[in-house]
């Protein structure tokens, strides 16, 4: 497995020696590996935030003074009941929404001021429902990711080549290269995905629910190889979440959000108390220690909901 | 096949050359046939290559140069507008069935045609003027366009399914519209009409080569230079968002540009149906490419309307059948026989 390596490497290629490309753990290409980490490598890692956003859609306003401070260089999870306005959160992180006051700032600078082109070199996207063209074939589907280095005159270069074979090592999708889309399984086609995400070699890495319509096993498998994303790579990754369990088994750092606003943030073992579960999610509930990672476990307490304040 | 040299580099698929190769080879030979066969009489190959290529001469060099290869030299320039502006709209919209002569495009040039027949006082319709038919197609195809446009635009941005919508609804009001006009008109306008709506390439001439090729000079370049936003705009928005492409500006321009060469090769050919939906379909499956591919769109335009002219002059002759009903009767069936075809073999619409 892919994720199995990365950790293993995880000691020697750490943050500060000027990252990794997204080259790791893969042995077949380990020739590749080296040109992408010398050309692809995550510099270093990128700080985000939000100051004062309003969010909107149309009248109907979602958030309002919304700050959000996202760590560099570590996986934050945005968590949260339904409507609670984590989505639009990121969306906004991502430039998808304008906000109709305040900004985002990713590397110290207004992303409004930055053209299309640059911010795609500086963060990457994975929509919530991500469509392409029928009949497109993985390998292909990966190589779009390249679009932001690419330019009329230079559609493509051996870069391109060693990083996508690269990205398709990383989400273990590699010997799916020439198959269509269509023709793999949930699971497999979110990690396609995810390649994709990974060949356009961001800093910054968004993810909006990349869990959804996986089966617990495909879950896992797509959290561990997010979470080595922030762990080896020293990229920044954001990513919307449902389970709060996986919150905070596979985030350095949580941002809890209730009607639009932020309730929580910090270290999931420091903020994620009963109290916060009852206040974020009206859920009763127990928070132990999991037995497997030490981090803390959510056990909803069952019976009905009380009613909401 | 991938070359580079320095901050160059292309991606050359052997199957998209293959395509485009075989594509133009075949659209020349139907060319050479088509200016080989005629009412006045039957030339040879040698005699029209020999027109061609300037070793020709006598009655052949006036057959081939002045009678049959502007007729052949249309069919391709319209072939390559129709090809196109169905590829764009199609990909832009992420919708098989965004043809410009099924949302409303073409209808509006036949407005505008029907008007300019009935009240415009054109004597030959279409054939052999060029002045107020192409004129009033040009200006109807892009007012309807117009008016979709302003109809489906909400929130900052054209949808495709909403965009789909509204041109159909325009087409439906706009053939009623063009329907009533056409009864209100006497037999002998009416059947002016007619030949114009069906589409034909009748009696085209060296007017018609030099309008639509300069059309094609300024309307192409940007089409293509737009090739990136084109191929990513047959991706989601958030996907193609996230990759760097202002995908706003970019469909609009597309579309505008697609309008255009729509509105263009109806001016000139009148409403020939099918190739702008059926070309980018063929085109597609002919280069096993995912996305709907420019260059071999345009080709199968190309092909697809010479191969119909030339069918029309020569399968009943001397009765001539326009263009518009060959492309309809042997281009259906052909992306019928497509589809079931890749259906099964297990490779997908």
């Amino acid at each position: 497995m892919a994720s199995e390596t990365a950790t293993e490497q995880a000691g020697s290629d750490r943050v500060g020696t000027g990252g990794v490309g997204v080259g790791v753990g893969s042995d077949s290409a380990a020739t590749d590996h080296v040109a992408a980490k010398a050309d692809r490598a995550v510099a270093r890692p990128l700080s985000l935030s939000a100051h004062e956003l309003t969010l909107a859609y149309g009248s109907r306003t979602v958030s309002a003074g919304l700050d959000l401070e996202i760590p560099a260089g570590k996986v934050t999870a945005l968590v949260g009941p339904n409507a609670c306005g984590k989505s639009t959160a990121l969306r906004a992180l991502a430039r998808l929404l304008k906000p109709q006051a305040g900004a985002v700032h990713l590397d110290g600078a207004d992303v409004s001021t930055l053209s299309a082109r640059e911010f795609a070199l500086k963060l990457g996207l994975l929509p919530q429902t991500p469509t392409a063209p029928d009949g497109i074939t993985v390998r292909d589907l990966a190589a779009r990711g390249r679009t932001p280095h690419q330019r009329w005159w230079r559609q493509w270069s051996r870069d391109d080549d060693a990083v996508v074979d690269a990205a398709l090592e990383a989400t273990g999708t590699a010997a799916l290269a020439d198959r269509r889309i269509e023709e793999l399984s949930g699971g497999q086609r979110q990690r396609v995905w995810i390649a994709m995400a990974l060949a356009q070699n961001a800093p910054v890495l968004l993810l909006d629910e990349p869990t959804t319509y996986l089966d617990l096993a495909y879950q896992v498998d797509v959290l561990e190889l997010v979470a080595d994303l922030g762990r080896t790579d020293a990229r920044t990754v954001v990513m919307v979440l449902h389970e709060l369990n996986h919150a905070c088994r596979y985030a350095d750092h949580l941002i809890a959000m209730r009607d639009g606003a932020v309730v929580a943030a910090g270290p999931p073992a420091e903020v994620v108390t009963a109290e916060l579960v009852e206040e974020v999610f009206r859920l009763k509930s127990k928070v132990i220690e999991c037995p497997v990672a030490g981090v803390p476990l959510v056990v909803p307490l069952g019976g009905r909901r009380p009613a909401t304040a | 096949m991938k070359l580079s040299v320095g901050p160059f580099g292309i991606m050359l698929r052997p199957r998209v050359l293959a395509a485009n190769g075989g594509l133009v080879l075949v659209g020349f030979a139907m060319m050479v046939l088509s200016l080989c066969l005629g009412t006045y009489s039957n030339l040879s190959v040698d005699q029209v290559l020999g027109a061609l290529f300037g070793y020709g001469s006598g009655d052949s060099n006036l057959v081939v140069r002045e009678l049959r290869l502007p007729r052949a030299l249309t069919a391709v320039l319209v072939g390559v507008a129709f090809g196109l502006a169905g590829a764009v709209f199609q990909a832009v919209t992420r919708n098989p069935l965004a043809s410009p002569d099924l949302i409303g495009i073409s209808a509006g040039a036949g407005t505008g045609a029907i008007t300019a027949i009935l009240f415009g006082g054109v004597t030959a319709a279409g054939a052999g003027s060029y002045g107020g038919v192409p004129f009033g197609a040009l200006c109807g195809a892009l007012a309807a366009a117009t008016a979709i446009y302003l109809f489906a635009y909400r929130g900052g941005a054209i949808t495709g399914y909403r965009f789909v919508l509204v041109g159909l609804a325009m087409q439906g009001a706009l053939i009623a519209l063009n329907r009533w006009m056409l009864a209100k008109a006497d037999i002998d306008q009416a059947s002016r009409v007619m030949v114009w709506l069906t589409g034909s390439l009748n009696g085209r001439d060296y007017t018609h080569v030099k309008w639509v090729g300069l059309g094609l000079l300024v309307l192409v370049p940007p089409v293509l230079a737009l090739g990136r936003a084109y191929q990513l705009l047959q991706f989601d928005d958030d996907t193609a968002r996230g990759l760097g492409i202002g995908i706003g500006r970019a469909r609009i321009v597309l579309l505008v540009l697609a309008t255009c060469l729509a509105a263009m090769a109806c001016a000139s050919a009148g409403l020939i149906g099918f190739v702008a939906l059926g070309a980018p379909q063929v085109a597609r499956r002919l280069t096993g490419r995912a996305e709907i591919p420019l260059v071999a769109s345009a080709l199968t335009g190309a092909v697809l309307i010479v191969a119909a002219d030339l069918l029309g002059r020569t399968l009943f002759s001397p009765t001539e059948l326009p263009v518009g009903i060959v492309t309809g009767v042997v281009g259906a069936p052909y992306l019928m026989w497509l589809l079931a075809r890749t259906n099964r073999v297990g490779k997908g619409g």
